[in-house]
């Protein structure tokens, strides 16, 4: 396996190094979620390959699917998959995972050490049902906890974002009355409570507000060393968020061909229930044969050695199934209408 | 008239004539512009709004309360009650404070104290909206929650105004940091209104036993009446369109309610909260629309405060 691929990446760099004179530039655009992890993946790469460069510009998953849907760069990227609707206006656009990201809750309750919390009082709590942190439904998931008498307000992201559309995805497939009231999307309706913009804005009112909870990516978390709930999963554990519990939930995921699917409340034992893929998306076909053939083995080299990158960065790497799929899907990409040799 | 002729002739060449004809024309083009440009953003937004037309009445969006994407549901009226709300907060702190600052750097400073407290005065217009906003975040939100607001209950809590839970982000922190944006641009413009009082009127009114304050509420505030209302629009101007700031503090909760210590939301806020990741088109086309109704809120406050300016410089007159 290493060995045909360091024969792989052998023979791309003498490929390039015909080009070295003159960097080919791919460009990309998209999610800012997994932009740490590709701006490292874009500078490993380069050094790797310095004949190729390539540029990402994280404006937003929305941002992403527009500007390759217009063909105006050479990747999107999304945390989300692109609706049926989307995918009709952009033809031949394959969406390929990349690393996982996990949605954790955190709080603002200095007297409570460690919080349990199942799906429905997690519901409960962003339907702005709970109020005060002693509600039985939380003293039922937390036995032997002191929980004191204060108000508990819930902080959501006031702007349209992919890390709602993942916690919000979670909590409509977990709970009837939270699908029926709120439903889900990027932005939507939240009943009461406090929004904040962008992960940086519902940490900073979580820490200024006692008695806060509320949802951040589990990079950002861990960075700022948040506490964290264990949520409890569909096999009935309470599983404290990690890249490894977050790689768990893909684990025993079905994928169907085009890997568009959620794995929010995902079964296994380890599973975290928060998780999601983030992509990127590119076309079947590659119109422009140099840059179409250094995409393919970037991805390539993303989806192998890339994953290593991942964890120091708090993301999730690939469970090795999924690679072993991404490998026969990268192998039908085709540019100019030609399949590439040897599916790299 | 026989002293006209000893006036030297000016001597208009074609040459000058031509200048100023192309300079006037150029100055209409400039003059042009600002109305062609506004007319192009309604006709722009107009036209990103057209697919909300038929998802949604026009009543609704205007007097709706249901903010819902995922369902396609779009009412703007909690955004336009909360700029509303937060801009009268703001225009009644900043007025009542600014016009005393300028009182009293007018009337009662010594002129080298007025040098002196100009200075900081203005340099507080330069700091970036960002800036105010994390500070609101970090030191008024807390402060607001744990002083000011129990206060305002323990004292005031019999009006509707100041009930429910003090969590320091609301209209109240939202309104008292754009009262804080806005004050230099009211206390600097009413400063330099109030210098502009002829200092006769003054000493006319003390020659007659006026005390100090009869002298300004007799003198100076009729006279500075009209500058003092334009110093305010330009104040209101700003905290209507106020972005940033305002969504750190007001706690983007799209809820109308009469408590000032709520959470709530402004038209600004909404659009650049949710602009960038707009699912579908007609989420898109309700933020143009949301964007209309700011432009309409801000042709509205702007055509009643000419009224008002109107209305002000009558004032003098009709008391002379």
């Amino acid at each position: 396996m290493s060995k045909t691929l360091t024969a792989a990446v052998a023979l791309s760099l003498v490929a390039s190094a015909a080009l070295a004179a003159d960097p080919l530039l791919i460009t990309g655009a998209g999610a800012t979620f997994p932009a740490p992890l590709y701006t490292k993946w874009f500078s490993e790469y380069n050094k790797l390959k310095p004949g190729v460069q390539i540029n990402y510009q994280s404006i937003g998953s929305g941002g992403g699917i527009k500007q390759i849907t217009e063909k105006t760069v050479s990747f999107g990227a999304t945390d989300a998959p692109m609706n049926e609707e989307e995918l009709a206006k952009a033809p031949g656009v394959l969406h390929l995972p990349t690393v996982l990201g996990a949605v954790v809750v955190t709080y603002n309750e200095p007297s409570i050490t460690s919080l349990k919390l199942s799906s429905d009082t997690l519901a409960g709590i962003f339907l702005g049902k709970i109020s005060k942190w002693n509600d039985p439904a939380i003293a039922k998931d937390n036995p032997g906890v002191k929980l004191p008498d204060t108000n508990l307000t819930n902080v959501h992201r006031s702007d349209g974002s992919g890390t709602t559309g993942v916690f919000t995805d979670y909590l409509a497939k977990v709970s009837p009355e939270f699908k029926a009231a709120v439903g889900q999307g990027k932005a939507v309706k939240w009943p009461g409570g406090l929004g904040g913009k962008g992960n940086e804005g519902v940490t900073g009112l979580v820490k200024q507000t006692p008695g806060a909870i509320g949802y951040v990516e589990l990079a950002y978390a861990n960075q700022n060393k948040l506490p964290l709930v264990a949520l409890k999963n569909a096999d009935g554990h309470f599983v404290t968020p990690s890249t490894e519990t977050t790689s768990a939930a893909a684990a025993k995921a079905e994928l169907p061909p085009d890997y568009r699917i959620s794995i929010t409340n995902a079964p296994g034992k380890d599973a975290y229930p928060i998780a999601a893929f983030t992509y990127l998306l590119v076309y079947t076909d590659q119109t422009d044969e140099a840059k179409g053939k250094e995409l393919i083995s970037f991805l390539h080299w993303a989806f192998h050695e890339g994953q290593a990158f991942a964890q120091p960065l708090d993301y999730a790497p690939l469970p090795a199934a999924v690679v072993a799929r991404l490998d026969k899907t990268l192998a039908t990409i085709t540019v100019q209408g030609k399949k590439l040799a040897a599916g790299k | 008239m026989t002293r006209l002729p000893s006036v030297p002739e000016p001597t208009i060449t074609a040459n000058v004539r031509l200048g100023d004809r192309v300079w006037s024309i150029l100055l209409t083009a400039f003059g042009g512009a600002v109305l062609v440009v506004a007319g192009l953003i309604v006709i722009e937004l107009t036209h990103v709004a057209q697919p909300l037309s038929g998802a949604v009445s026009l009543w609704k969006f205007l007097a709706g309360a249901d903010w819902d994407p995922v369902n396609d549901s779009y009412g703007a009226l909690p955004y336009i009650y909360g700029t509303l709300v937060t801009s009268a907060v703001a225009i009644a702190l900043a007025g009542a404070v600014g016009v005393g600052i300028a009182l009293f750097l007018t009337e009662m400073a010594p002129p080298q104290l007025r040098a002196i407290a100009m200075f900081p005065l203005e340099l507080l217009a330069g700091i970036p909206s960002i800036v105010y906003g994390l500070w609101g975040l970090t030191v008024l939100v807390p402060i607001l929650r744990a002083d000011v607001e129990p206060w305002l209950q323990r004292n005031l809590g019999f009006l509707p105004l100041f009930k429910g839970a003090p969590i320091g982000l609301g209209y109240l922190a939202a309104g008292v940091l754009l009262a804080i944006m806005i004050l230099p641009t009211i206390a600097s413009i009413t400063v330099e209104v109030m210098r502009t009082v002829p200092g006769t009127l003054r000493e006319a009114a003390l020659a007659l036993g006026a005390t100090r304050w009869e002298a300004v509420k007799l003198s100076v505030l009729p006279y500075a009446r009209p500058g003092i209302v334009g110093a305010l629009i330009l104040g209101l101007g700003r905290a209507l369109g106020e972005t940033m700031a305002v969504t750190m503090v007001i706690g983007n909760s799209p809820t109308i309610s009469a408590s000032l210590f709520a959470p709530g939301y402004s038209l600004p806020s909404v659009i650049a909260n949710e602009f960038a990741e707009a699912s579908g088109q007609t989420h898109t086309a309700a933020l143009a629309g949301l964007g209309l109704i700011l432009f309409g809120v801000t042709m509205a406050l702007n055509a009643i405060a000419r009224l008002l300016v109107a209305w002000a410089s009558r004032g003098p007159l009709r008391k002379s």
